[in-house]
C-alpha cells in the first residue's frame, strides 16, 4: 500500500489524520493519503504569492514546453507517487478502482488530459484570442495591432476543489501553470490519483514543485481552500452551484442539464439523429455535464424515447477491465440507491412513463452488489414539461424525452450547459444564439459530449483569473 | 476484553496490571465514588432535600433509589437518561429542594433552532473551574496574571467559568464574545462574507485587548478561534508568545491529535497550551499531558467522583468495552445540584487507562459519534 503525503507547496506532509483508499470491488486497501487540516491551508495561503513568483522566473514558453513534456509523461512514464511509484497502467487500474469508472474510460480521460498538454499553446492561443503570453507575465505589453493592453492576475494560485466521480473535468485547469498561476488542490476522496500524477510529470519537467500545493481532506479542507484563494473551482450539486452563485471569486460547476433539441424542421427525421442522441447519453458512463438529460421536440416523442430506450435499456454492467464496460459503478454506498428513490418519486408524476422499464419487463433500475450498485441506462417520456422529471440530471446514463413546442423550448429549457440544437431554421437558430440560458451552443447534429478544446467551457479560465484593464507609461524625458 | 459497568478498577485479566500503588488508588477512587454515589442519590431522592423532577421520576421505578444504588455500579438500575428531559420548563424543577432560595443560573446547550437543553447551577461551575485549576502548572499560568477569554458566553456556561478561573487565580478576566447559534445560522444560509467578517470582527477585538497594555498572560479559546487568533498575529508579524501569552487553555468543540500538532509546531511558538473536553452537563475534564513522542494523543479525565466518562458498546450501553477499544462516550453527573445517570453523549472514543494523577478511567480519541458525524455540525466555533 502507497503512503501518500499531502503537498505543502511541493513539500511532502505526512498527517496524523490519514484516509484509506479502497479498491471498491475487492476492498483492497489502495493508499493512505494524509489528510490537512482548515489551518495548514489557512496558512500556507498566505504564502500564496511565492507559487506565483517561481513561475514568474520561467519564459511562458518554457512553461508551454514544460506542460507538454508533462503531457508525455503523465501519459507514459512510471512517475512517483507518494512512498512509491506509478506506471500508466497502475494509474488507469487505481483510478478506475476507486471512482467505479472503466478502465477504458479511465484511458479516454488520460488522452484528453494529453491532448490538452500537448496543445496548450493552441489551446491558450484560442482562449487569449491570439494574446502574447508574454504580456500576461509582464502585466502589460503591445499587441500585434499596435493596441496598448494590461491585464492583472487576480489571484496568484487557483484553488481547485476537485469531485471523486468525474475524472473528464481536469481538463479545466490544465492551462493554469502555463498562464504563470499556481495550483492548490483538494481532491475529491476517490479520486487522489490526477493532482498526484500530474504534479508529479509537472515537476519532472521542470515546473517548479513550489508553484502547487495539494490538501486531501474532507468537506472542512474544500471550505478552507474557497476561503483562502482568492480565485477557485469548484464541482458539485445544485446546492454548491447555488450557494456560491453570487461569489465572484468562485466559478462552481454542477449538473449541465445539456440538451438535445430537435426542430420543427427536423423533428420528422429523427431517426437520422438516434446515433447521436445514445451517443450524447451514454457516453462517458452519462456521468458529466455534457451529457445529454433532455431530449425536447414538439412531436414524435414517444417514438423517440421507444427508439432510444430499445438502444439502452439491455446495457448493463461488465467488468471495469472490459474494453466496452459502458456502466461506471456507484462506490459510495448508499448512493444508487439514494438516486433510484430519488427518481422513482419524480416517476410517479402524470404523463410520465419509464419506458426503458417497460422494455426490460420491470427489472428495476438499480442492482445492488456486495460492494458497489449501478443504476442501469433509464429513458422517461414526458407528455410535457411540467413534471419535475423533465429537467432532470442524474450521474448515470438518463435522459427524458420530452414533448414542447418549438416556441417554447428555449424559455422551458433553463440553465443547458451544452445545448445541440438539430434545427437549420434561421429563426431558430438566431434566437438559440440570443439564448443568454445556454452556454455551449451546439448547431446541427453534434453530440453534447464533443467538445472542442479550443472552446471555453463555462466561462472562459483567462477572464477568469486575468482582468483585462487600462495602462498608461509616461517618459520621463 | 470487556467489563460489566466497571468503572474505576481496571480488572481486565487480559489488559495491562497497573502496579500494586497505583491499584490501591484506583480502588481508593472506586470506593469513594460508590460512597459519593450513595450521598448524591440519597440527597436528589430525599422528601426534603431533592430535586422535583427526580421525586417525580421515583415514582415510576420500581425500586427505592434512596435504599437500592449503593454503589457506582447500581446506577445501571436507571433507565438511560434522556437529554430531551431537558429542553423546555418549568425550569425549577431541576433545583433541589434544599437550594430553593439559593440564586439559581441557568446555563443552556444546543438551541439554534428549537428549544435549547437547560442546566441548573448554583455552584458548580465554580467547583469544577477551582478543580481544574489545581491541574494548571502556575509557570505557564501565572497567579495573579490577567487573562482573555475568548469564546461564546450568553447562555453558556463558559464566560463565567473561564471568568471564575482566572479570579480564583487572582486575575482580571477580558471577555470576547462569540455566537455560535448565529455562526451555524450564517454556515447553514451559505452566508460565507458574513462567517468572515464575524470570524474578523471577533478577533479584532481579542487582538486589540491583547494590545492594549492589560498583562494578560493567559488565555482561554475554542481551537478554532485560536488557530483564527494565531494566524492574524502572524499576518500582523507576530506570535502569542511575543504578546506576552504563557499558557493556553483550550476546549469547547473536538480536538484532534493532528490540530494539535499543527498548533505546536507552527501555531503556538512554544507557548503552552492545555486541551479539555466539556460540556454543560458534566463539567470540566482535564487532559493529560500531550507529547510529540505519544502521537500527540489526548486523553481526557474526568472530574471524578463529581462526573464519570465511561467508553460502553453503542448497541450496549451496560458493558463497558476493553482498555484501547472503541465505544460511545456515557456519562454520569453527580453532584449535589445535577444529578444524570447515565446519558449518551454523541461522542465516541477509545477507553484508557487510570494513571497516577486520575486513577480512573480516561478516554482519548474524542470525536463525534460515527453513526451521527453526518448529520451533526459540530465545531462551528
Amino acid at each position: 500500500m502507497i503512503e501518500i503525503p499531502a503537498l505543502r507547496w511541493g513539500k511532502p506532509y505526512e498527517s496524523l489524520e490519514k484516509d484509506t483508499v479502497v479498491h471498491f470491488e475487492t476492498g483492497e486497501e489502495l493508499a493512505k493519503v494524509s489528510l490537512a487540516n482548515p489551518g495548514i491551508i489557512a496558512r500556507d495561503m498566505k504564502k500564496a504569492s511565492a507559487a506565483r513568483a517561481a513561475l514568474r522566473q520561467v519564459p511562458t514558453a518554457d512553461l508551454l514546453e514544460m506542460v507538454k513534456q508533462a503531457g508525455k509523461l503523465y501519459m507514459e512514464a512510471e512517475l512517483p507517487l507518494g512512498d512509491g511509484t506509478q506506471t500508466p497502467d497502475d494509474f488507469v487500474r487505481y483510478q478506475s478502482a476507486t471512482t467505479g469508472l472503466p478502465e477504458h474510460m479511465c484511458r479516454s480521460n488520460m488522452e484528453k488530459n494529453r491532448f490538452v498538454l500537448e496543445n496548450m499553446a493552441e489551446v491558450l492561443d484560442a482562449l487569449t484570442r491570439g494574446l502574447d503570453l508574454a504580456i500576461l507575465g509582464r502585466g502589460h505589453g503591445v499587441e500585434e495591432r499596435g493596441v496598448p493592453v494590461s491585464y492583472q492576475a487576480q489571484a496568484p494560485v487557483l484553488g481547485l476543489v476537485l469531485p471523486s466521480n468525474s475524472p473528464g473535468v481536469h481538463t479545466l485547469w490544465l492551462p493554469v501553470i502555463p498562464l504563470q498561476v499556481g495550483l492548490v488542490f483538494k481532491p475529491g476522496p476517490q479520486e487522489p490519483w490526477t493532482p498526484f500524477r500530474m504534479t508529479e510529470a509537472f515537476a519532472a519537467a521542470g515546473v517548479p514543485r513550489e508553484a502547487i500545493s495539494i490538501y486531501p481532506g474532507g468537506p472542512e479542507a474544500g471550505a478552507a481552500v474557497l476561503q483562502n484563494c482568492e480565485r477557485s473551482l469548484i464541482f458539485g450539486g445544485l446546492p454548491t452551484v447555488e450557494q456560491y452563485r453570487n461569489d465572484p471569486r468562485v466559478q462552481a460547476h454542477g449538473p449541465g442539464f445539456s440538451k438535445i433539441l430537435l426542430g420543427d424542421d427536423c423533428v420528422d427525421d429523427w431517426e437520422r439523429y438516434l446515433d447521436i442522441m445514445v451517443l450524447s447519453v451514454l457516453g462517458n458512463s452519462g456521468r458529466g455535464c455534457i451529457n445529454c438529460s433532455g431530449i425536447w421536440a414538439s412531436r414524435h416523442t414517444e417514438e423517440i424515447a421507444e427508439a432510444l430506450a430499445a438502444r439502452l435499456a439491455d446495457v448493463g454492467p461488465r467488468p471495469a477491465t472490459d474494453p466496452e464496460s459502458p456502466l461506471a459503478a456507484f462506490t459510495v454506498p448508499g448512493m444508487a440507491k439514494a438516486v433510484d428513490g430519488m427518481l422513482e418519486k419524480q416517476l410517479e408524476a402524470p404523463g410520465v412513463e419509464d419506458v426503458t422499464r417497460r422494455l426490460r419487463d420491470g427489472r428495476p433500475r438499480l442492482e445492488e452488489r456486495e460492494r458497489c450498485d449501478f443504476l442501469w441506462p433509464t429513458i422517461v417520456h414526458c407528455e410535457s414539461t411540467e413534471p419535475e422529471v423533465a429537467n432532470a440530471e442524474y450521474m448515470f446514463p438518463f435522459a427524458s424525452v420530452v414533448r414542447c413546442p418549438q416556441e417554447k423550448m428555449i424559455s422551458e429549457i433553463g440553465y443547458t450547459l451544452v445545448c445541440s440544437a438539430v434545427t437549420a431554421d434561421e429563426a431558430f437558430r438566431r434566437d438559440l444564439l440570443d439564448a443568454t440560458n445556454i452556454d455551449r451552443l451546439n448547431l446541427g447534429p453534434v453530440p453534447t459530449v464533443q467538445l472542442n478544446w479550443l472552446q471555453p467551457h463555462e466561462g472562459n479560465i483567462i477572464d477568469f483569473l486575468y482582468r483585462a484593464r487600462a495602462f498608461q507609461e509616461g517618459s520621463f524625458g | 476484553m470487556s467489563s460489566e459497568a466497571s468503572q474505576t478498577a481496571p480488572s481486565d485479566s487480559a489488559g495491562p496490571q497497573p502496579s500494586p500503588e497505583l491499584r490501591q488508588r484506583i480502588d481508593a477512587a472506586s470506593a469513594a465514588l460508590d460512597a459519593h454515589v450513595r450521598e448524591i442519590v440519597r440527597w436528589h431522592f430525599d422528601p426534603d432535600t431533592g430535586t422535583p423532577f427526580w421525586l417525580d421520576y421515583a415514582k415510576d421505578l420500581d425500586f427505592d433509589p434512596r435504599v437500592e444504588i449503593e454503589t457506582f455500579a447500581d446506577l445501571a438500575r436507571f433507565p438511560l437518561f434522556e437529554d430531551d428531559n431537558l429542553r423546555g420548563g418549568p425550569v425549577r424543577r431541576w433545583v433541589p429542594k434544599a437550594y430553593a432560595d439559593k440564586p439559581i443560573y441557568v446555563f443552556e446547550t444546543g438551541g439554534t433552532t428549537g428549544t435549547p437543553k437547560s442546566r441548573i447551577a448554583i455552584d458548580d461551575f465554580r467547583i469544577d473551574y477551582e478543580m481544574f485549576s489545581d491541574t494548571l502548572p502556575d509557570d505557564k499560568f501565572p497567579p495573579g496574571c490577567n487573562w482573555l477569554m475568548l469564546g461564546p458566553s450568553g447562555p453558556r456556561r463558559l464566560r463565567l467559568a473561564v471568568e471564575h478561573l482566572c479570579q480564583h487565580r487572582g486575575g482580571i478576566c477580558f471577555c470576547v464574545d462569540l455566537d455560535p447559534r448565529w455562526v451555524i445560522k450564517l454556515i447553514k444560509k451559505g452566508w460565507n462574507e458574513h462567517l468572515e467578517a464575524y470570524k474578523k470582527h471577533v478577533i479584532d477585538q481579542a487582538i486589540t485587548i491583547l494590545r492594549a497594555g492589560h498583562d494578560v498572560q493567559a488565555v482561554f479559546a475554542t481551537p478554532k478561534l485560536l488557530e483564527s487568533l494565531c494566524l492574524a498575529l502572524e499576518e500582523e508579524g507576530t506570535t502569542l508568545a511575543e504578546m506576552g501569552i504563557k499558557g493556553i487553555f483550550s476546549g469547547g468543540t473536538e480536538f484532534t491529535p493532528q490540530w494539535t500538532r499543527f498548533a505546536v509546531e507552527e501555531l503556538l511558538d512554544g507557548v503552552y497550551m492545555t486541551p479539555t473536553y466539556g460540556n454543560t452537563l458534566m463539567g470540566l475534564a482535564a487532559s493529560k499531558p500531550v507529547t510529540a513522542e505519544d502521537g500527540y494523543k489526548i486523553t481526557y479525565y474526568a472530574p471524578q467522583p463529581r462526573a464519570v466518562l465511561q467508553v460502553v458498546d453503542p448497541d450496549d450501553h451496560t458493558r463497558v468495552v476493553g482498555y484501547g477499544e472503541t465505544g460511545r462516550v456515557k456519562l454520569t453527573t453527580l453532584t449535589r445540584e445535577f444529578f444524570v445517570p447515565g446519558f449518551l453523549e454523541r461522542d465516541e472514543a477509545e477507553r484508557e487507562l487510570p494513571y497516577e494523577k486520575y486513577p480512573w478511567d480516561g478516554v482519548s480519541g474524542v470525536r463525534p459519534f460515527s453513526r451521527f458525524a453526518a448529520t451533526t455540525t459540530v465545531g462551528v466555533y
